[in-house]
């Protein structure tokens, strides 16, 4: 095989990005859909750092990758307070059958 | 590790032609075998030596029957075999696993544990040149690494298929969680300090002698930052005052109940690996690492690479020590006062010392 | 084979299956594990193209953090009636064109562009450089994530308290 370059790299984050699509795209349990939301953050995170070590000089593509890491934190601690609020509402976490939006 | 590669292939040996893939492999395994033999016979060591030192604390005598049957070490006495029979006896035993349990989550988190705390071995520096990985952000990767052990202890607890068990798992991940703050925070105060994340910086930092080891300097808040640490990571190690989760009266072995034979015995390995561990992290980062206490005295005799993991294993097993006295003293925590411990006093206290040591250093 | 491409390749791997197994398997806890060793996997990328420090910070913030949060997630929202957590896909077939059909147009773009490519440097440590970037350029995306999490921190705490009755 030829040797590793940014290709490689931006085929892997492209697989892995598509791989968590599907899962958002296709599951109905409300974690695993998050659980498929941060696999398409960390398939742009490699992304981000693949160009900054192959283009950049400065660490312009990590700084971000950062930010990024921190923001999913967050917003996967905020998504899990939701789903565990509607289990509690719908004794179910299926999304499906989340979908009025009164009471 | 290149270096090794690329000097193994300068070499005139049989091993030149193989590609460096190959020989990249081979040290990986080896350097593994290694690692995982060194940690297992330390593990037997030091649970011969706890139930030695707890025996001659509660004022009796321990093991004392199980010496070889070989002339000259039979003459050792003292039981010393005893780990080795306790060994012996859990590969033998059967694996019991619940019907209704998950097979391969039971087989896989005891080893999720068990590398974990082995892989942090890596950064560990037992001397200046006796660093398997003197990695730039080495601090940074033990307190990473370690975080691995709570996944393990929640698929133990979950795979189980037992509600104590369940329990269990998830106190005890709850408490590694809190406790990695604290844990943390009070690495910084020793970074600052450097400046730098790699473990052979922090060490030769402290060169010169005892006065110049972390804990005396900026009195009294690194001792007061060692306190914490100490405290802090005997917490994760779910070791001491702090073993609520498998606290034998109330939960019999909380996440480790339905564990029998081979893996219950990495369970309890990577336990003591972990306290291991923790003992030369608290040495390298308090106490002056692999540096000799005596500093210029001496003409430097005991700086000598030789004489270098001779000091680090010594200050480990001081604080191992410390671990152990600890436990056989102190009565355990309830969980409310667990968590009260970790959110309220240690880190608030550990906050203060960062702010502390960082406008003295200002000033 | 170089080192460096065999470590990709161990990697990469380990990374596609391990996300395969999550998208994949119908038991919850398995998904949770297969995300597992994705992250780790991913870390394992990160270190080759010279991010230490992000390597560690992703072990630290996703396997240490926010999965043991989707594992405690999983096992409080299911009616405990036993051990194994079924859950079923819908319509997997048409996901399965959608997202291979956006592949194929992702691996298109990634061969045809010209990427402006320059030789990577040496690996130096990037713990310096990103400390002081992040206190002089980037303070206040800095001093905003800190408040983001402070916001997430306490209103996930309110929502998921206990009810009062």
């Amino acid at each position: 095989m030829m040797a590793v370059g940014l290709n490689h790299f931006l085929v892997l984050s492209a697989l892995l990005f598509v791989l968590g699509l599907l899962a958002v795209l296709t599951k109905k349990n409300a974690v695993t859909v998050l659980m498929g939301i941060e696999l398409i953050l960390n398939a742009a995170n490699i992304n981000f750092i693949a160009f900054s070590r192959y283009a950049d000089t400065d660490l312009d593509g990590q700084l971000f990758a950062l930010f990024v890491i921190i923001t999913a934190a967050a917003g996967a601690a905020v998504a899990l307070a939701i789903v565990l609020n509607i289990y509690k509402q719908m004794r179910s976490v299926n999304l499906d059958e989340a979908d009025t939006l009164a009471g | 590790m290149q270096e090794l590669i690329q000097a193994v292939q300068n070499s005139q040996t049989f091993l030149s032609g193989l590609s460096e893939a190959a020989l990249a492999i081979i040290f990986f395994v080896l350097f593994g075998l290694v690692f995982a033999t060194v940690a297992a016979v330390c593990a037997l060591v030091f649970v011969y030596l706890e139930r030695k030192i707890s025996a001659h604390m509660q004022d009796r005598l321990g093991p004392m029957e199980v010496n070889t049957g070989i002339p000259l070490l039979k003459n050792i006495g003292h039981g010393w075999a005893q780990t080795l029979a306790d060994a012996f006896k859990l590969l033998l035993k059967e694996d019991i696993v619940p019907n209704a349990a998950d097979r391969r989550l039971h087989l896989i988190a005891p080893f999720i544990l068990f590398c974990a705390v082995i892989a942090a071995f890596s950064v560990m520096p037992f001397g200046e040149k006796l660093v398997v990985s003197d990695m730039n952000i080495g601090v940074f990767f033990v307190l990473a690494i370690t975080s691995f052990s709570v996944i393990g202890v929640i698929l133990a607890g979950w795979a189980s298929n037992n509600k104590w068990s369940l329990l269990g798992g998830m106190r005890s991940a709850a408490q590694i969680v809190s406790y990695e703050i604290p844990s943390g925070l009070v690495v910084l105060v020793i970074v600052m300090q450097v400046g730098s994340l790699r473990f052979n910086d922090i060490v030769m930092a402290q060169a010169g002698g005892i006065l110049h080891w972390h804990i005396f300097q900026f009195f009294p808040l690194n001792l007061i930052a060692f306190i914490i640490s100490f405290l802090a990571t005997l917490a994760e190690a779910n070791r001491a005052p702090f073993d609520l989760p498998e606290a034998e009266s109330e939960l019999t072995a909380g996440f480790a109940t339905e564990y029998s034979g081979f893996k219950w015995a990495i369970f309890y390995l990577s336990e003591y690996a972990n306290m291991f561990l923790i003992g030369i992290f608290l040495s390298a980062l308090f106490l002056g690492g692999w540096t000799s206490p005596f500093g210029s005295l001496f003409g430097g005799f005991f700086d000598k690479p030789g004489w270098q993991p001779v000091w680090i294993i010594l200050k480990a097993v001081a604080i191992i020590f410390l671990q152990m006295w600890l436990r056989w003293t102190l009565p355990r925590l309830r969980v409310d006062q667990l968590m009260y411990t970790s959110w309220k006093v240690l880190t608030p206290f550990a906050f203060v010392t960062i702010f502390g040591v960082g406008l003295w250093m200002l000033f | 084979m170089s080192y460096f491409d065999l470590t990709f390749y161990v990697f990469a791997i380990g990374a596609v299956v391990s996300a395969g197994m999550m998208v994949f398997s119908r038991n919850l806890i398995y998904c949770a594990v297969g995300l597992l060793f994705a992250l780790a996997s991913i870390a394992g990328i990160y270190v080759l193209l010279g991010a230490d420090f992000l390597a560690a910070t992703q072990l630290l913030v996703y396997v240490g953090g926010i999965l043991a949060l989707l594992l405690f997630g999983i096992m409080l929202s299911v009616k405990f009636t036993g051990v194994e957590l079924r859950t079923g896909t819908l319509q997997m077939l048409p996901g399965l064109i959608i997202v291979a059909g956006l592949f194929l147009l992702l691996l298109r773009m990634i061969y045809r562009a010209e990427w402006a490519v320059q030789t990577p440097g040496d690996m130096l440590p990037t713990t310096t450089t990103i400390g002081k970037r992040i206190m002089t350029d980037l303070l206040i995306p800095f001093e905003i994530a800190s408040i983001l999490l402070l916001i997430a921190l306490i209103g996930a705490a309110y929502m998921a308290r206990r009810e009062r009755s």
